[in-house]
């Protein structure tokens, strides 16, 4: 009934079907809040990466003295050392950006492949890999971060690796919660009376049907990566002086907030939209899964 | 497409003041224009039960709904008047303002839903929740009042008025008793109109029976109407005065149970009572070739023409319109009271074959925990031959199947397998005794992966058991397709492209596809209508003379059984009551529990019924 008007479209079964995932994908597409997401996403994006090429001078040249007023010759003023504002945010948008694409990254692939085996198990493992979860749970993130980096060092791969480690129970929680529901479903239970390989059965059977919603929880996970990396950064344990990044440019210009508040208001601004970006994303995504998007565009 | 005359030709009421519900002329469209329903007019009497029967996609749920002043996922009410009868004369659901709509709904139409383990709130004790539908539409009700009438409720319903009773939560109480607890909230405001959304399946027949008589009771004591959606004929029969058929989202026929059933007019009506197995004798079950067309590509004359046996360019022509044919019974078809399929004929019973064993269990005992499904179950199935495994719920006729497979673990001597012993679980027999014996599963919309295509389905199958160019793994499919009635071009589908009936035969020809000699099919029709149930039984009747197919077939459907099997096992509380030849053990059963429970299936057959219900209701 519901698919009644796709199944008038189109003319070749092919051209229409797809897999069930392309096909919410598209929905989400259509959805205003996704349409949005996806345009500030791409404006942040462009900034980090496009952005290095066009700033007027180099991050870490003093071309001023500190905290000048903006002017012709540089647009947002000078930061703390005299060095220009403008082209340090336009060096520094790299680097929250990969860092927490990867961060997120390490944390669904590590917290989906715990998540499925441990809704896939119907044996103590299971349950043993979602109490380990909860361990990590209950360790407060920022301190084991910071004990690590301060053993280890500021160096960037090991933040990305700390902040993905740290995300995967979240993920685990996630995915073991929606795969539960699909390991019990007759098609599974067909595969195993064929005896098909158990890894196959994940892959085949079982991971395609959580995809949508674990796209979702992806989404979700770079947004709190974002928050995490740029906090680490603010704090002083990420990029180093006198690399430009955009949290590290919070820290160092929040002596002035009162009177020249755009060094500090700025790279928030950016953070918060790349943030926000994503999140309309994520949750465009996730309208369209709980089928909120459907009740919605049917009004019209 | 122009508004046929139904407002004048809506079946005429005699007594006005009698009337509790009437429908004119609704229409309920979808977003894109393509109406779900269109030109239904109907009117139900107090104290009268309307049955609305059709298949899905038919429309009936939708008009369910509307009589509520829903409707579902983005379809819209655009056309049509729906009175309802209330204390203060009749209102139009309809054009009603949002704040009356909802003092309606309720008090003046209610509403009886499927699943009520769904419908009852989980975390609430019951008598909470029966207090929360009075005082929803009377706030100042005191408060022995309400005890009053919760306790009124459920002795009409034939529940415990205990206090300890109406503590318990819905998770404590068994399906049956949920639904009386469903319909105890629809009945306790004295609505004039209740609409019953198949309240009955899921529940065993004796449950079934005893809750059908309930709904009866109440209906008559109060004067009540209702609207009996359903897509199991014998339900109506059981129960309903008025019989409203519906396909592709217009009324058919309309006329009085008896009538219809006897004299139907409409090639649809007579070949949907053609597709209902019935228990005292094997009939020939019609299947209704072709499928209802889709809302926006229905065909310009009757809808149902290009299925038609009987139509001609007259039909296909323009829409046809309802008229009264009789008095009270109205069909839309131009060539009404037309013989398209004749009353199905007696065919005789399947007989024991004389042939070896193929399959042994010998002791099969299996439990869950504390708890013993199987204790001890001793058979032997004859090549080629139909094996009906049938009991009531619990009795542990799934079990015993998937046991089969080697699904579920089991105990004691075990399993053979042509004379050679099958290890419990599947994984541990060989891959050529995995290959030979198949399941199908009953719900064809769990047993599909909805994330892969048809070819994707298929393709598990031949990779586990052969191996060949890409050519012959696609030759395969279409062989095995073909074989199950479906095209090439089901390959690139996927299962929520499919309907129900056409997604079960792609699990069977995914159990072909292993060339299997034993199909074990668990309940398979019983998520399908009636007449694609009828095109799935004579699909396996074929497969199994055709390819010598040993079909293994679990079921509560005595009817079913006696239409496919050649023998029948009888399952009792794990142990095997009875097991003989089909015509022998429905006819002549021996073993009490199989008495009782050809008697439970004889009052819910529908022949049975319809022959009894003449005799004793000669007039109305």
């Amino acid at each position: 009934m519901a698919d009644a008007a796709s199944g008038a479209v189109g003319a070749s079964p092919r051209a229409r079907s797809g897999s069930a995932l392309t096909k919410t994908l598209r929905k989400a597409l259509g959805l205003r809040r996704t349409q949005i997401g996806i345009g500030i996403t791409l404006v942040i994006l462009l900034l980090a990466l496009v952005g290095p090429f066009l700033a007027p001078y180099e991050p870490s040249a003093f071309i001023a003295k500190p905290f000048a007023k903006p002017g012709p010759d540089y647009l947002l003023g000078t930061d703390v050392r005299g060095r220009d504002l403008l082209s340090r945010l336009l060096h520094g948008g790299l680097a929250v950006v990969w860092m927490s694409v990867a961060a997120a990254t390490i944390g669904m692939l590590l917290g989906g492949t715990v998540g499925l085996l441990a809704a896939y198990s119907r044996n103590w493992f299971g349950e043993f890999l979602m109490r380990l979860m909860d361990v990590f749970l209950a360790l407060p993130t920022i301190i084991m971060v910071l004990m690590f980096v301060s053993l280890l060092g500021a160096q960037q791969w090991l933040i990305v690796l700390l902040v993905g480690v740290s995300q995967m129970p979240q993920v685990a929680r996630v995915t073991q919660g929606v795969a539960a529901d699909i390991v019990r479903r007759d098609f599974v239970l067909f595969a195993e009376a064929l005896n098909v390989p158990r890894y196959k059965i994940l892959h085949r059977e079982v991971l395609p049907n959580v995809m949508t919603p674990l796209l979702v929880e992806y989404g979700i996970r770079i947004v709190w990566a974002i928050a995490g990396i740029a906090a680490l950064s603010v704090m002083g344990y990420g990029i180093q002086p006198p690399d430009a990044d955009w949290g590290l440019i919070i820290n160092e210009n929040r002596g002035r907030l009162a009177t020249r508040p755009l060094g500090v208001l700025a790279p928030a601004l950016l953070i918060a939209l790349f943030a926000l970006g994503v999140n309309l994303m994520a949750e465009g995504l996730s309208s369209t899964v709980s089928g909120v998007a459907r009740k919605r565009s049917g009004q019209k | 497409m122009s508004m046929q005359p139904s407002q004048d030709i809506a079946p005429a009421v005699s007594n006005e003041s009698d009337c509790a519900l009437r429908v004119c002329g609704l229409r309920v469209e979808l977003p894109d224009g393509g109406d779900i329903v269109a030109d239904v007019s109907f009117d139900i009497r107090r104290g009268e039960v309307l049955g609305l029967v059709g298949e899905s996609g038919s429309g009936k749920t939708t008009v369910a709904m509307a009589l509520l002043g829903f409707a579902r996922g983005g379809a819209r009410i655009t056309g049509g008047e729906i009175w309802v009868t209330t204390p203060a004369g009749e209102v139009d659901i309809l054009a009603a303002d949002a704040e009356t709509l909802r003092q309606l709904r309720g008090a003046a139409v209610a509403y009886v839903p499927q699943d009520p383990a769904a419908a009852l709130n989980p975390a609430m004790r019951i008598r909470d929740q029966l207090a929360e539908a009075l005082l929803a539409h009377l706030p100042n009700l005191p408060r022995a009042e309400i005890e009053n009438r919760i306790a009124d409720a459920m002795a009409e319903v034939g529940l415990p008025r205990t206090d300890a009773f109406l503590r318990r939560y819905p998770h404590q109480m068994s399906g049956g008793q949920q639904q009386r607890i469903g319909i105890a909230m629809a009945f306790i405001i004295r609505p004039a109109v209740i609409v019953l959304d198949e309240p009955t399946t899921g529940l065993d027949v004796t449950t079934q029976n005893r809750i059908l008589e309930v709904v009866r009771h109440l209906c008559d004591l109060h004067r009540i109407g209702a609207l009996h959606v359903t897509h199991d004929l014998s339900v109506i029969s059981a129960l309903a005065d008025r019989i409203m058929v519906m396909y592709s989202g217009r009324s058919i026929e309309v006329g009085r149970v008896v009538e219809v059933f006897d004299d139907p007019r409409h090639p649809y009506t007579q070949a949907l009572l053609n597709a209902v197995p019935e228990l005292q004798r094997r009939n020939a079950l019609v299947s209704i070739a072709g499928h209802p067309a889709r809302p926006n590509q229905r065909p310009a004359g009757c809808f149902f023409a290009p299925r038609c046996a009987l139509a001609d360019d007259q039909c296909r022509a323009a829409p046809v319109a309802l008229v009264e044919d009789a008095p009270g019974h109205f069909v839309r078809c131009l060539k009404s009271g037309a013989t398209a399929t004749p009353y199905g004929k007696t065919l005789p019973d399947h007989s024991t074959l004389a042939a070896p064993t193929i399959l042994a269990a010998e002791g099969l005992k299996v439990s869950y925990g504390p708890l013993n499904v199987l204790n001890g179950v001793t058979f032997e199935v004859r090549q080629g031959e139909c094996l009906a495994i049938v009991g009531e719920s619990g009795s542990g006729k799934s079990t015993l199947s998937r046991t089969i497979v080697g699904m579920v673990e089991f105990a004691g001597k075990g399993l053979t397998l042509k004379s050679e012993p099958l290890a419990p679980l599947a994984r541990h027999r060989s891959q050529a005794q995995r290959q030979k014996i198949q399941y199908i599963f009953q719900s064809p919309f769990n047993s599909l992966n909805p994330r892969q295509s048809v070819e994707a389905i298929l393709g598990l199958v031949y990779d586990t058991f052969f191996t060949g160019t890409a050519q012959d793994r696609r030759a395969a499919f279409v062989r095995v397709l073909e074989q199950v009635g479906l095209q090439e071009g089901s390959l690139d589908l996927f299962p929520d492209e499919l309907s129900g009936g056409e997604r079960q035969r792609v699990s069977i020809a995914r159990a072909l596809l292993s060339d299997p000699e034993i199909l074990v099919c668990d309940e398979v029709t019983s998520a399908l209508d009636v007449s694609v149930q009828a095109a799935i039984i004579t699909l396996l009747g074929r497969l199994q003379q055709e390819r010598g197919l040993t079909i293994l077939f679990v079921t509560h459907d005595l009817a079913l059984v006696r239409n496919i099997a050649n023998r029948v096992l009888v399952l009792d509380h794990g142990i095997v009551a009875e097991i003989g030849d089909v015509g022998q053990i429905i006819d002549h059963p021996v073993h009490p529990y199989t008495r009782q429970l050809i008697q439970n299936a004889l009052e819910a057959d529908l022949a049975h019924r319809a022959m009894t219900s003449t005799n004793a209701q000669p007039a109305a």
